[in-house]
C-alpha cells in the first residue's frame, strides 16, 4: 500500500488528503466513458474537475512534507528509504538523472526546440545520403522499389494517386530532422552525428528544390526553411462533417431506389495472397486438370513449402547448430536489405544464399558499387569477416549502409548461419 | 472433399465445388446413406493413448487448425520488418483475440527486450522526472480492461474499390485483448503534474524503445482518462510482437498510438508532430488538404462468416451469420445485417451487451437455400453513430484517405456457398 498511510495517519490534514486520494483512486478504477471524446483539445467540465481533483491531494502532500513537523518529516524520510523511490504518491521509481534525460529526450519540435548544435548542407549531404540512405531511398531520394520516395510529387495531393514526399506533404522540417536522427538509417538507427543529420536533411530539402546546395542548415537557420505543404492540414473535423450526418436512425426497409447491383469484384484484381499449407489443393488440382491455371501455380507453391527447410538441414549437419541459431539472431541486423533461404531475392542488397565461397560481386541483376564489382576473388570466411567488421573501411565505396559488427563472436555466428544456406 | 479440411483456400473451394458438380454442396457425413464407420468402428483414438502432460509445456493449436494464422500481404510494404500482418478473424469466434494470431505492426521489427533491461522514463513538465523499472510498475495498483486495438489503415486498401478477398485481409488489422496494467494517470501523478500548470493545453509524448522509436503525441485529457501502461494481455505476458514487456494502451484510438516497448513519456506544452503524426496517419481529402489528429476509430463492423475465406460448406437450411462490431466512442448498441446489399435490414443478436471500446460479437441465425446474398453488416454505437456506406465516406473524403475506412463491407455469397468481396450500387 502507499506510503500515504504512514504519512497522513492520525494527522487531520493528512486524513482529508488521504480521503481525497482515496476518492480519486476509486474514480480511476471505474472505466469512464468520456462524454465527448472526439472534441479535440476541448475538455469537458467533468474531465477538468477530475484533473483538478487529481492535483489537489498531490499539493496537500507536498505542503505536508514541507511543514517542518519533525515526526512527520521522519516518516517521509522513512517512507522514501523504505520504498527507495522518488515518486509523489507511492514513492516508486527513482529520479531520472540529467545524463539519462539527455540520452533519451532527443525529440525535435516544430519550433526547433530540441535541435542539437551542428550544421550541414546539401553539397556535403549528397555523399552522406549516398552512403547511408540511397540503397533504399535512391540516389536522388526518388525511392527504390516499395521504399519511401522522399522527393517529388509537388502539387499532386489532389490527384487520383498523390505522391506524398517530404517536399509535397510533410508540414514541418523538424519532423525530417527528428526522424532521421532517431530512426534512420533503417537497421542502423541512431548512428549518425548531428552534422550528418543536418546534411542529410539539407540534401532531402535540396532534392525537393526547397533550398540550394549551399544553404547551411543549423538550429539558427532552421526556421528560415518554408515547407511547401505547411498550410495543408486541418484538425480532425469529423464531429462536424460526419458525425452530425451519421448519427441518425438508420433505414430498415426499401433503403435504396433500385435493387443493389454488384459494381466491382475483388477477384478481378486478384491481389489476394494465396494461403499456404494446401497439399489437399494440390491433390485436387491433379484430380481435375481442367481447373484454372492459377490453381496449378498455387499447387506448385504448396509443393515448395515443405522443401523449404531441407537444404538448410543438409548443410547444418557440418555446422554447430547453436552457432547457426545465434547467427540467425545476428542476421536480424542484415534482414532489412538481404534475404536468404528458399526463394531469396535481391533487395537493397544481394541475396546471400551460398555467399561463402561465392565470387565477389557476382549476382546477376544486382547493382553493386564500382569497387565491389571490380574487386574480384571470392568471399572467403576471412574476407567476409574483414568486410563485416568494417564494411566501409575494408571496401571503400561500398553501397552497404551498415556500420559493421563489433563482436567477432557475432561475425562467426552470422557466418555459420549464412553457410547453412546453399547457393 | 474431406470434411476434415479446415478453411480451404478460395481456389481449393472452387476446385472441390466443381468436382462435386456446380450448385451442389457436399452432404455432411451425418447425412450419409450407410452407418458411419466413425461411429460403428472403434477408432484409434478411442483405444490407444494420447500425449502425456509433459508433451507440450506451452501448447499451440492442434495441427488441424494450422491455417488459422496471421497472414501478410507481401506487395503492401517494401519488406516484412517495417510491415503489418492480419488477424485471421474469419476463423475466430467470441471476442478475445489469442495473442499468437493477433496482428502485428512493426516499424523496425519486433525486438527482444528483457524485463531486467526495461526502463520507463517520465520527464518534461513534471515535478520530478522519474525512471521506473519493470518491477516498479508491478507495485502500482493494477487495472484490467478489454479493449480493441485497430490499425488506422485497417480496410485502407479498399478505398478505391474491392481489392482483397477475405475478411482477414480487409478487416484483420484488429485485435481485442484483456489488458492488465497501471493507468497512465497513476504514473503521471506519481511524477507530479503541478509543474505542468494548466493541464488543458498539455500533451504527453510517448515513445518506444525499438530502433524506430515510434513516438506519438497524446492530449493530456486522453492521457489522464483511460490510457493504460500494460504488461499483461489475456492473462499472460505480452508477446514480443506486441511490445513485451510493456506497451501503451490507448482505448478507442488508432493502433499506432499504442506504443510498444514503451520507454519514455514526456509531458509537453504542444505536440511533437513526429513522422507518424504528420507524414503518416493523416488523411488526405479530395481537395488535397489533409486531416490530422484523427485519433478515434469510428464505429465499424464486418461479417466474418460467411466470407471469402469462410464459405458456406454445408447444405441448405440453417446457417449462422456472424461478425464483429466495435467503436472507439464507446459501446456497440446494435448491429443490423442485410442480405440484399442494403435494401432491407434485420437486427442481429449481440452475443453480449456491447462493452466500452471492445469488440462485440453478433449473430444472425437464419436460413440459406442457395440464393445469392449481398451480405452486409451495419454497426451503431452508444453515441447514435451509424456505420456509413463506402459511398457516404467517399462523398466526404474522396478516395485518397487510406486511413479510417469504416465503411459497410459487402460479401457476395453465391449459390455454391463461395463468397467474394464486392461493391454494390
Amino acid at each position: 500500500m502507499s506510503k500515504s498511510l504512514n504519512l497522513f495517519g492520525g494527522v487531520s490534514a493528512g486524513v482529508i488528503a488521504m480521503l481525497l486520494a482515496g476518492y480519486n483512486f476509486a474514480d480511476r478504477n471505474i472505466a469512464k466513458v468520456p462524454a465527448d471524446l472526439q472534441k479535440l483539445g476541448a475538455l469537458s467540465p467533468n474531465a477538468l474537475a477530475a484533473l483538478e481533483a487529481e492535483k489537489a491531494p498531490a499539493k496537500a502532500e507536498v505542503a505536508d512534507a514541507t511543514t517542518g513537523d519533525a515526526a512527520r518529516g521522519g516518516l517521509v524520510a522513512a517512507a522514501y528509504a523504505d520504498e527507495g523511490g522518488a515518486g509523489k504518491n507511492f514513492g516508486l521509481g527513482r529520479v531520472a538523472m540529467p545524463e539519462e534525460i539527455a540520452a533519451w529526450d532527443v525529440d525535435v519540435r516544430p519550433d526547433g526546440t530540441g535541435l542539437p548544435d551542428g550544421s550541414g548542407n546539401a553539397f556535403d549531404g549528397e555523399e552522406i545520403f549516398e552512403e547511408n540512405c540511397a540503397s533504399c531511398h535512391g540516389s536522388f531520394a526518388e525511392g527504390v522499389d516499395n521504399w519511401p520516395k522522399l522527393a517529388g510529387g509537388d502539387g499532386s495531393l489532389a490527384d487520383e494517386d498523390p505522391l506524398k514526399t517530404v517536399g509535397s506533404y510533410w508540414p514541418y522540417l523538424s519532423t525530417v530532422f527528428d526522424y532521421v536522427n532517431r530512426s534512420m538509417p533503417f537497421g542502423n538507427a541512431q548512428s549518425l552525428s548531428a552534422d550528418e543529420v543536418y546534411a542529410i536533411t539539407a540534401y532531402i530539402l535540396y532534392s525537393n528544390d526547397i533550398i540550394d546546395d549551399e544553404f547551411e542548415l543549423s538550429k539558427e537557420t532552421f526556421l528560415d526553411v518554408e515547407m511547401p505543404n505547411a498550410g495543408g492540414f486541418i484538425v480532425d473535423d469529423r464531429a462536424e462533417t460526419e458525425y452530425t450526418i451519421w448519427r441518425t436512425e438508420p433505414c430498415m426497409e426499401n433503403c435504396k431506389d433500385a435493387q443493389p447491383e454488384i459494381t466491382m469484384r475483388a477477384t478481378v484484381l486478384d491481389v489476394t495472397p494465396e494461403e499456404e499449407g494446401m497439399e489437399e489443393d494440390h491433390a485436387a488440382a491433379e484430380a481435375a486438370p481442367a481447373q484454372e491455371a492459377a490453381a496449378v501455380e498455387v499447387a506448385a507453391a504448396a509443393e515448395e513449402a515443405p522443401a523449404e527447410e531441407a537444404p538448410a538441414e543438409v548443410a547444418v549437419a557440418a555446422l554447430d547448430p547453436a552457432m547457426v541459431k545465434a547467427g540467425e539472431k545476428v542476421f536480424k541486423k542484415c534482414k532489412a536489405c538481404h534475404q536468404v533461404g528458399e526463394g531469396a531475392k535481391n533487395r537493397s542488397g544481394p541475396h546471400l544464399n551460398g555467399v561463402v565461397g561465392r565470387a565477389i560481386g557476382s549476382i546477376d541483376g544486382f547493382k553493386y558499387s564500382g569497387t565491389m564489382a571490380d574487386m574480384g576473388g571470392e568471399w572467403t570466411e576471412e574476407k567476409l569477416a574483414e568486410f563485416l567488421a568494417d564494411p566501409r573501411g575494408s571496401v571503400k565505396g561500398t553501397r552497404m549502409a551498415f556500420a559493421g559488427l563489433k563482436k567477432s563472436d557475432d561475425i562467426a555466428a552470422v557466418t555459420a548461419y549464412l553457410k547453412s544456406f546453399d547457393p | 472433399m474431406s470434411k476434415e479440411t479446415n478453411g480451404p483456400s478460395r481456389r481449393q473451394f472452387l476446385t472441390s465445388a466443381a468436382a462435386l458438380g456446380a450448385g451442389t454442396v457436399a452432404a455432411t457425413a451425418a447425412r450419409a446413406a450407410g452407418p458411419d464407420p466413425l461411429i460403428t468402428e472403434v477408432q484409434g483414438w478411442a483405444s490407444g493413448l494420447g500425449d502425456g502432460v509433459d508433451a507440450t509445456p506451452y501448447g499451440l493449436p492442434i495441427e488441424y487448425e494450422a491455417d488459422v494464422v496471421r497472414r501478410n500481404v507481401e506487395w503492401l510494404t517494401a519488406d516484412t520488418i517495417s510491415s503489418i500482418n492480419f488477424t485471421p478473424i474469419h476463423a475466430l469466434d467470441g471476442t478475445i483475440t489469442p495473442q499468437g494470431c493477433a496482428f502485428e505492426r512493426h516499424h523496425s521489427g519486433a525486438i527482444e527486450l528483457r524485463k531486467e533491461d526495461y526502463r520507463l522514463m517520465i520527464n518534461g513538465l513534471v515535478d520530478t522526472p522519474l525512471v521506473f523499472s519493470y518491477a516498479d510498475l508491478e507495485r502500482f495498483p493494477r487495472e484490467q480492461h478489454v479493449y480493441f486495438c485497430e490499425c488506422a489503415a485497417n480496410t485502407g486498401m479498399e478505398w478505391a474499390g474491392s481489392q482483397l478477398n477475405g475478411a482477414q485481409f480487409t478487416h484483420g488489422m484488429i485485435h481485442n485483448m484483456e489488458y492488465t496494467g497501471v493507468s497512465l494517470r497513476t504514473l503521471l501523478t506519481e511524477a507530479g503534474l503541478d509543474a505542468a500548470g494548466d493541464l488543458k493545453d498539455k500533451w504527453v509524448y510517448v515513445e518506444g524503445a525499438d530502433a524506430s522509436s515510434n513516438g506519438r503525441s497524446i492530449p493530456m485529457e486522453k492521457a489522464l482518462d483511460d490510457c493504460l501502461v500494460a504488461f499483461k494481455a489475456n492473462g499472460e505476458a505480452l508477446r514480443m510482437e506486441h511490445g513485451y514487456p510493456v506497451r501503451l494502451v490507448v482505448p478507442g484510438w488508432e493502433g499506432n498510438m499504442w506504443v510498444k516497448w514503451l520507454r519514455r513519456i514526456e509531458v509537453m506544452d504542444g505536440p511533437v508532430e513526429s513522422r507518424e503524426e504528420t507524414s503518416k496517419y493523416t488523411d488526405t481529402l479530395e481537395d488535397g488538404t489533409s486531416r490530422k489528429w484523427t485519433w478515434v476509430m469510428d464505429a465499424k463492423s464486418v461479417v466474418t462468416s460467411p466470407s471469402p475465406q469462410s464459405p458456406i460448406k454445408h447444405g441448405h437450411g440453417p446457417v449462422v451469420i456472424t461478425g464483429l462490431a466495435w467503436s472507439g466512442h464507446g459501446k456497440i448498441t446494435r448491429v443490423d445485417v442485410s442480405k440484399d446489399g442494403g435494401m432491407t435490414w434485420e437486427t442481429a443478436r449481440l452475443a453480449k451487451d456491447g462493452e466500452n471500446k471492445a469488440l462485440t460479437r453478433f449473430y444472425l441465425d437464419t436460413e440459406w437455400n442457395g440464393e445469392d446474398w449481398l451480405l452486409q453488416s451495419r454497426a451503431m454505437d452508444e453515441t447514435g453513430y451509424v456505420q456509413p456506406t463506402k459511398e457516404q465516406l467517399r462523398e466526404v473524403r474522396g478516395l485518397n484517405s487510406i486511413y479510417h475506412n469504416n465503411c459497410i463491407q459487402t460479401w457476395h455469397v453465391k449459390p455454391n456457398g463461395e463468397a467474394e468481396n464486392v461493391e454494390v450500387s
